[in-house]
């Protein structure tokens, strides 16, 4: 097991109430996998099976694999312009 | 000449059509995104914009570089405003040049479109009555 730091932006860092979740996750865990262990909180009621993550700043595919070294954010309904 | 970027500072839409403006360039067209004083019915009295800014700005990267692959268009510029915003502010700029005036509008409504849907930006909308609630295009969150 390791950890990996996701962060957390508007609806979803007031959810959790906080800006980052340190989560354990296996070798070779996929993007649906974390989804899966975020979902597991609590706070994380308004976070979609078909929420979006985000790894090293573009958006991840659901069977990418995450690496703790990857910059991860959960990404929230975007609602710019 | 391409880019983008999120400010927290007001945005000057004339300032940003004087960089993609030139001689070789027989169109501007523009897009400017304001702060509504409704929504769903509501009044609102302002909107605080957040943003993972990073992020942010490299997505307008890539769909800068897909609006001008896709429309033949060098010349763009895009600058999202972040923090509070009160009604009538200027949220999103985009300025497009180009020869002709199709490529130039069709490439400004491609950016605007795209933006709305995967640039990671929040809006959580305040209203007269003191409520405020998260904007998600897709499902209306409230909260008391």
């Amino acid at each position: 097991m390791s950890t990996v730091t996701v962060q957390l932006f508007a609806s979803y860092a007031e959810s959790f109430g906080t800006t980052a979740l340190q989560i354990p996750i296996k070798a070779g865990a996929s993007v649906s996998d974390l989804i899966g262990a975020i979902r597991a909180l609590p706070g994380s009621e308004i976070v979609r099976e078909s929420a979006r993550v985000a790894i090293n700043r573009q958006f991840a595919f659901p069977d990418q694999v995450v690496d703790p070294s990857d910059e991860i954010a959960l990404i929230p309904p975007v609602a710019g312009g | 000449m391409r880019r983008a970027a999120v400010v927290t500072r007001p945005i000057d839409p004339a300032a940003v059509m004087d960089e993609v403006r030139s001689r070789e360039f027989g169109a501007v067209s523009m897009f400017i995104g304001t702060v509504r004083d409704t929504n769903e019915g509501r009044r609102v009295s302002s909107i605080d914009y957040s943003a993972y800014v990073p992020m942010a700005e490299a997505e307008l990267d890539r769909i800068m570089g897909e609006a001008s692959e896709k429309f033949g268009v060098a010349a763009i510029v895009v600058e999202h405003r972040i923090g509070p915003l009160g009604l009538g502010d200027i949220s999103v700029a985009i300025a497009v040049a180009h020869e002709h005036r199709a490529p130039a509008l069709e490439a400004t409504s491609f950016l605007i479109e795209r933006i709305k849907e995967q640039v990671p930006i929040w809006k959580l909308e305040r209203y007269a009555d003191g409520v405020a609630g998260w904007i998600d295009p897709t499902d209306l969150v409230a909260r008391p």
